[in-house]
């Protein structure tokens, strides 16, 4: 089975067809079926798509991606195909444009397979919140795959198709990457369009790949990036060119926050792991050294306040009037709002929608979303503090290993502390990469993550790869 | 309700004005679909319109200039840093379920508008703040006799609100202070002002308070006003049922009120109380705007006269009295042809009769606008300085040469040559015409010689028949009088 593109490339030119390879990632699926990582797979489209893709690379005019095969999680908008956030709400709901960062790797003729199966509307760390069910981590059925693009994970994991995409939220990229042995980038906040995107929290939100190496997470970031007209809130320049490769006469400086290795909830073997890797950095020639950053228990309040008052004004308008899930019991307007959101959400959406409804309500507003604000500003300035004296920053990506299925499941608090060492580059719009490090002796694997300064995607990307060589 | 006049005048009203206007605008606020009202229903709509899962609002940038333009003519201060909020709230025609608007960052604030009071003395009124903020759909009640249908075509369209201090204290005066709104921004070129197609739209807080008191009353809001005549109604309604109310002990509820346009009444919608908290916060899928000075200028450099600025210039310039002045700058388009004759004519008082004269009378007679008005302003300039000139008379110009004109693109010198209308002002062709009709009327001669002054009419009858009216009958009974001598 094919993990990367270039695997895939050497599959054509040895005169494969990417309806060949497409049928295989299919068989593939069809063979994993019981992790549940896809919600749907778009057999007619990718192999039409293919065929043409076939056509393009006989006549000379194949683009970049040709013969990529890539799963979207089930929050992006593809013309003619349906999308539900994993939620009820979405029922039947199909869209009628497509996203700007699907079109361009379209553009470039990677071939759209499915979409796959993840937390509704994003929030969740395990999948677990999915109204289609539960995702499996390849590496252990008993296990999560993390969360919230879990089926994103899981499929890269278990070669289901080349890479995928995801969106990181609080991260929701990183971590079902470490907990799936994965490389997961979330790009600097502005890098890729949003447009196409069913939105959690908007000034958080940040579409990423899920693939098997460091090069092919750099190729499709350098298709989907640029200027979008239609995301205000990009940076508005040319896409970023991400091919570099590292320069191992440059040494590099980079700082690892002392809280996060020394974290209470941090799994023994997380730790050692992660300094073992300071360890062979510093052995290299770079310099790695501890920094403070006394905002460690602030993050995960802060985020949870910012990002459910984003939530509950982003999902107002799946109100059951429009489109979508329509409760057949209510009559009248406001029986419908109310039937159909109690109907067509899940516990965890209801949860956040009534924590931001909170938030942002007369009386609280100061309170919490005002202080939430202040806070996040004091998060993004200490940050760009240390990084505008450091290269990157390393912290272990989550504190454990995945968990059992159905084991945080009753406990919020648990749960969103898994969130704890990814929220801080979603509060700042860093980029930051889970690389897949560790092996725990419990058989899973488990990530390592590092963070670079805003729009540094390509020092950060060549870093990374240079890193999966010399510290694996 | 009968009030009496001494009751009445214990009272004073305090009048506020929340004005919606939307802007002409070719496309939406936050997307490219079109802004016009009148198409099919659900045509002007995209997946953005519809508020589709993963949209996100594009920016208009020209709708920030035409709210920069409205605060520009109301002396406002332009905000050099804003940003936009959403309003929540749940509404089936309000597809995302929150409104883009301006909350803690209106792109103007203060400012004034000046009007005539109820006296007819100038005031001002002081503006609070003018905002840019986005059009809900329309929900139809009264097409399908079970289902509300919705129709989004209006579901994003520029709006600005333009909200006024409490200084109006009559119906009078909140009635012009709407015309003079409705004027700026017809002048400006922004919203078409028309309030039964709700493109302007007006909410009235009102209150009244003991005359002399410096404590405001509870207030109202009355909607759903779709006409200047209706806000002025409303008010009147609202101040007498406050005023009876007080004066029976009773509390006045601060709530929104809706108005009947039929019984001329308002009747409570809801209270205060029960009104929505909108969680309003920045909207984070658009970015703050900056708005600097170069901008403000270059902006500033595309408006058109005002009309206050026009009406004090012709009064106080031009030496036009205020009623000429008045209907001059009721509508740019006449106040702009009048710029435009005067720019060749320093004879401003006849520029003036001849546009609310001869002019509006076609125009009103053929039911056009003076766009559409066949002569243009440099030939009616021609036609003025040609009638100063002393080559055509009035009567002439009014009775034949200006409805030639009207068939012709000739100059009106041209058309008057050709028609053989030039006046003859050569002293000695009258002359000798003159002393002609003495000897041809002799007695009518020594009468008006002895004194019988009327006879000039006569003489001057005979004189204009020998010259086929072509004789300046101002020099004509100048040398009459001097040649009866």
């Amino acid at each position: 089975m094919y993990a990367t593109f270039a695997e895939i490339k050497a599959a054509l030119s040895e005169g494969k067809t990417a309806v060949d390879i497409t049928k295989s990632y299919l068989a593939n699926i069809q063979k994993n079926k019981h992790l549940n990582a896809f919600l749907e797979v778009f057999e007619e489209s990718a192999l039409a798509q293919a065929k043409s893709v076939d056509e393009k690379i006989k006549s000379g005019t194949a683009g970049k991606l040709a013969g990529m095969v890539i799963g979207l999680k089930d929050n992006m908008a593809y013309k003619g195909h349906k999308v539900s956030a994993s939620s009820k709400i979405l029922e039947g709901f199909e869209s009628i444009y497509t996203a700007t960062s699907v079109e361009r790797l379209i553009n470039e003729d990677a071939i759209i397979i499915g979409r796959t199966n993840c937390d509704e509307f994003a929030m969740g760390s395990s999948n677990e919140n999915s109204a289609f069910g539960n995702v499996l981590n390849p590496h252990n059925n008993e296990m999560v795959p993390g969360g919230s693009s879990g089926g994103s994970a899981a499929a890269v994991a278990a070669k289901l198709c080349t890479a995928t995409l995801g969106s990181d939220t609080g991260g929701s990229i990183r971590q079902p990457a470490s907990f799936t042995g994965t490389v997961g980038f979330k790009p600097t906040y502005g890098r890729v369009s949003r447009y196409g995107l069913l939105a959690y929290a908007s000034s958080f939100d940040q579409i990423g790949p899920f693939t098997n190496n460091v090069a092919d997470a750099a190729l499709i970031t350098e298709v989907m990036s640029g200027a979008d007209e239609y995301d205000s809130t990009m940076l508005q320049e040319p896409a970023a060119i991400l091919d570099a490769k590292y320069d191992s006469s440059k040494k590099m400086k980079i700082a690892y926050i002392k809280d996060c290795i020394e974290s209470e909830g941090n799994d023994p073997e997380v730790k050692a792991r992660t300094l073992e890797v300071i360890e062979k950095l510093k052995s290299e020639g770079h310099t790695v050294e501890a920094v403070e950053f006394p905002f460690l228990g602030q993050m995960v309040p802060t985020y949870y306040v910012l990002t459910t008052a984003e939530a509950s004004s982003n999902l107002s308008r799946y109100d059951g009037v429009h489109y979508g899930y329509q409760s057949k019991e209510a009559e009248g307007v406001e029986a419908t709002y109310k039937k159909s959101r109690s109907e067509g959400f899940g516990e965890e959406v209801q949860r956040r929608i009534m924590l931001g409804t909170f938030v942002l309500s007369h009386g609280y507003y100061d309170a919490y979303y005002t202080k939430g604000q202040k806070v996040r500003r004091v998060i993004q300035n200490k940050t760009k503090a240390i990084l505008d004296e450091y290269d990157f920053i390393l912290t272990p990506t989550t504190p454990t290993t995945a968990f059992e299925i159905g084991k945080n499941a009753d406990d919020p608090i648990t749960m969103y502390l898994q969130d704890i060492f990814t929220v801080q580059a979603n509060l700042s719009g860093n980029p930051a990469i889970s690389l897949p490090l560790g092996q725990h002796s419990n058989g899973m694997p488990f990530g390592i993550q590092l963070m670079a300064k805003h729009f540094a995607e390509s020092d950060l990307l060549a870093f990374s790869d240079y890193m999966m060589n010399s510290c694996n | 309700m009968g009030l009496s006049e001494e009751i009445r005048n214990k009272y004073q009203a305090v009048i506020g004005l929340e004005v919606h206007a939307q802007m002409l605008t070719k496309t939406k606020a936050y997307s490219n679909d079109k802004n016009e009202f009148g198409s099919q229903p659900n045509t002007n709509i995209s997946a953005i319109t519809l508020g589709h899962p993963g949209t996100l609002p594009r920016m208009n940038k020209k709708t920030i200039d035409f709210a920069i333009k409205m605060g520009l003519a109301c002396e406002s201060d332009i905000a050099p840093e804003q940003y936009f909020a959403r309003k929540n709230y749940f509404y089936p025609d309000l597809p995302k379920g929150y409104q883009i608007t301006q909350d803690t960052t209106p792109i103007c604030t203060g400012g004034k508008v000046i009007v005539k009071d109820g006296e007819g003395a100038e005031k001002e009124v002081g503006i609070t703040r003018i905002h840019m903020e986005e059009d809900a759909g329309k929900s139809i009640h009264d097409i399908d006799p079970f289902n509300t249908l919705i129709d989004l075509n209006r579901a994003g369209v520029p709006l600005i609100e333009i909200v006024s201090e409490p200084d109006i204290r009559s119906s009078q005066e909140a009635y012009n202070y709407l015309t003079e709104i409705r004027k700026l921004v017809r002048y400006l070129d922004i919203c078409d002002g028309n309030m039964e197609e709700g493109s302007l739209r007006c909410d009235a807080n009102v209150s009244v308070m003991l005359k002399g008191s410096s404590e405001y009353g509870t207030r109202t809001e009355t909607k759903n006003l779709n006409s200047i005549r209706n806000v002025q109604r409303a008010i009147d309604f609202e101040i007498e049922r406050q005023i009876i109310a007080n004066e029976n002990g009773e509390t006045i509820n601060q709530e929104t009120r809706n108005f009947n346009a039929v019984t001329g009444t308002t009747t409570a919608m809801r209270s205060k109380e029960a009104a929505n908290d909108y969680r309003y916060f920045p909207e984070p899928d658009l970015q703050p705007i900056s708005v600097d000075q170069n901008h403000i200028d270059r902006v500033q450099s595309t408006m058109p006269p005002l009309p206050a600025a026009l009406f004090k210039k012709y009064t106080q310039e031009l030496g036009l009295s205020a009623y000429d002045a008045e209907i001059l700058t009721d509508q740019k388009e006449i106040a702009l042809f009048f710029e435009d004759i005067i720019s060749n004519t320093k004879n401003y008082k006849s520029a003036a009769n001849w546009l609310m004269g001869s002019v509006k009378s076609y125009l009103n007679e053929k039911a056009i606008g003076i766009g559409e008005f066949p002569i243009s302003a440099a030939r009616i300039s021609e036609l003025i300085n040609l009638i100063d000139s002393g080559k055509v008379s009035n009567n002439l110009a009014s009775q034949k040469l200006f409805p030639a004109m009207l068939e012709s693109d000739d100059s009106p010198l041209k058309i008057a040559e050709v028609n053989n209308w030039i006046q003859d002002s050569d002293e000695d062709a009258i002359k000798n015409m003159v002393l002609e009709v003495f000897a041809e009327n002799p007695s009518e001669f020594e009468r008006f010689k002895g004194g019988e002054k009327k006879l000039m009419g006569f003489l001057m009858g005979q004189l204009m028949k020998k010259s086929q009216g072509k004789a300046d009958p101002k020099s004509a009974s100048k040398l009459i009088n001097e040649l009866a001598k």
